[in-house]
């Protein structure tokens, strides 16, 4: 078996594609694999063959190894650890990058304990320490109120990394690349957590992760009729609501509109954060956001620090008045 | 059903600190505990207990909590005692002060060997300080138990725990025979108050306290994550504070502001 070495990406398959979160990981493997001077490869875990190599080629990996599996059905955790386990001992990647997604965040951390090697989870920056070229990880600790770098050991040292953080990488068609296979064995019997049944809420309208504008509603909405307020501006703006995860937990808003560190991850246009303190927790789901507007009461709230333009005073009047304004001049 | 449970909590800063009374030593690399602010338990551990007071009320248990530190503030590390738990392990050194996950879940899955035998472990689905979110998939690998993740819902049938997952657009029902790790999340509800007479009950419980001779491990071989820096990350933005006669009026020359900035 050849000694190989590398930055390995591992792809996620979506719809028959590279997962948008994954192909992120492109750029930021890109820049590593430079540093150490090593390839940039990727690995494509799938439950029947597709043609997602070329696209993973054209996004930069030199060569991409395709593991087919049934078992690789983007649930089962338990048979994801056992294949990746597999490639890296054929691999031999010098650092592996998983998007930190539903599966990714566990992903991450089985196969690192299965390996005996060191992992950063919520990866916002990449770098390699420069004496002992170990991977060098920026993650928000604290609720997002600090940052760590961390240096991580092993082989192949593992980091997931936090979605729309890091930009796609471009697309070449020209690029060139080897596709590999490798078989692996996997026991169904290894598969432990049985999935039993998925419900997935209806989404109405605009996905929130999608929207380029986005309204937040917080604790001092004081019940669930100010998302009806929101709810309109939203919709008048062709934009999406959500809600900071004190506002879930009351039950005014279902868990699925939690934007935040264990919610959703935002990046729109704009952001108006409507009676939102701003804690780190909150500003962990939204400041990607490239323009936050904040509503509050209270001057001395931390949204002031993070937000472009504020309004201090009570949403009851302002939000009306807002939404009257933004009526007339979008008509 | 006698369902045996551990629950592994964690004792953390309050991460309702205001942000201008949290402060760190980059130097030690470590956070400061705010002056006159007590620490608290983690909130998601919190989530953690209620679920197992849950399954104790409804199939019957014992439920024994588990926690890893260098030191304790015993009325708030009791806190889940008062609510209801039965037994309380303090895993209490020095040494034991760490941030690397991978430290932690050996520790942890020594302490849950030497505790022996247990039907079902609850686990926070991260800790609210260095939100790494290993842990509990640490003890799977460790202890060669199936681990559902993220849970709203735990319940306990036939010798298999059922658990309604928290996914990104609604939930998944997963299932795995016993033993089991399960990581609970705030989506399953509030966690109860402890009573008065829950709070006075604990006062005179003396926990088991194991130290690190006690477990027999040898950290220096699981550590697999140095700090190299932690700081507060310096924001930039300016805010423009728009003001009108009162507030209408300043929703108004909000909305005209953002036109003018070609936001909407």
């Amino acid at each position: 078996m050849s000694e190989e070495t590398g930055v390995l990406i591992v792809g996620e398959i979506e719809n028959g594609g590279i997962s948008p979160t994954s192909k992120e990981l492109f750029h930021a493997g890109g820049q590593l694999a430079s540093g150490l001077g090593q390839p940039l490869v990727a690995a494509l875990l799938d439950r029947d063959e597709s043609d997602c190599a070329p696209e993973a080629i054209a996004h930069g990996a030199s060569k991409v190894f395709r593991v087919v599996h049934p078992l690789l059905d983007g649930s089962n955790v338990e048979a994801y650890v056992a294949a990746l386990e597999q490639v890296c001992r054929h691999v031999k990647p010098s650092v592996l990058l998983i998007a930190r997604s539903q599966l990714g965040r566990e992903l991450g951390p089985r196969l690192a304990f299965r390996l005996g090697v060191g992992c950063a989870q919520d990866a916002v920056g990449l770098g390699l320490d420069p004496s002992s070229r170990q991977l060098l990880v920026t993650r928000p600790v604290y609720g997002g109120g600090a940052m760590a770098v961390v240096r991580i050991a092993g082989k192949p040292q593992i980091a997931t990394v936090r979605p729309k953080v890091f930009a796609s990488a471009a697309r070449d068609e020209g690029l060139q690349g080897e596709v590999v296979k490798i078989p692996v064995e996997i026991d169904a019997s290894i598969v432990k957590a049985r999935l039993i049944q998925k419900v997935s809420s209806e989404s109405v309208g605009l996905k929130l992760e999608d929207a380029r504008v986005v309204i937040g509603g917080g604790r001092g909405l004081d019940g669930p009729e100010g998302f009806r307020e929101l709810e309109n501006v939203a919709h008048l703006l062709g934009g999406a609501f959500g809600a900071s995860r004190p506002a879930c937990d009351a039950g005014w808003v279902e868990h699925s509109y939690q934007i935040g560190l264990t919610g959703k991850t935002v990046t729109p246009d704009l952001y108006i954060a409507v009676a939102i303190s701003g804690a780190s927790q909150h500003m962990a789901g939204c400041s990607g956001a490239k323009v936050i507007v904040a509503i509050n009461s209270d001057s001395e709230a931390n949204i002031f620090k993070e937000a472009r333009y504020g309004v201090v005073g009570d949403w009851r009047k302002v939000v009306p008045a807002f939404t009257a304004a933004v009526r007339e001049l979008l008509s | 059903m006698n369902v045996k449970i551990i629950v592994c909590v964690k004792q953390v800063l309050d991460p309702e600190t205001p942000s201008s009374a949290f402060k760190i030593d980059r130097e030690v690399k470590r956070a400061l505990p705010p002056p006159g602010k007590d620490p608290v338990v983690n909130g998601f551990d919190e989530n953690a207990v209620e679920a197992a007071l849950r399954i104790k009320e409804s199939v019957g248990g014992v439920v024994t909590v588990v926690s890893m530190g260098r030191a304790f503030a015993m009325d708030v590390i009791k806190k889940p005692l008062a609510m209801g738990a039965d037994e309380l392990v303090l895993l209490q050194d020095d040494a034991f002060e760490t941030v690397d996950p991978f430290v932690t879940a050996n520790v942890l899955a020594a302490a849950i060997r030497k505790i022996g035998s247990f039907d079902l472990i609850l686990c926070g689905r991260q800790a609210s300080d260095w939100d790494n979110a290993q842990v509990p998939l640490g003890l799977a690998e460790l202890l060669g138990l199936p681990c559902l993740t993220v849970a709203k819902k735990v319940e306990i049938a036939d010798g298999s725990v059922r658990a309604e997952r928290v996914t990104p657009d609604g939930h998944e029902i997963v299932e795995a025979a016993l033993p089991a790790i399960v990581t609970v999340s705030n989506e399953l509800g509030e966690p109860r108050t402890p009573t008065i007479k829950g709070l006075m009950g604990v006062t005179k419980v003396k926990p088991t306290v194991w130290k690190l001779s006690d477990l027999a491990v040898d950290l220096a071989k699981f550590a697999r994550v140095e700090v190299t820096d932690l700081f507060i990350p310096v924001r930039e933005r300016r805010c423009e504070i728009i003001k009108g006669e009162n507030d209408s009026d300043s929703g108004r020359m909000l909305a005209l502001k953002l036109r003018e900035a070609k936001l909407i």
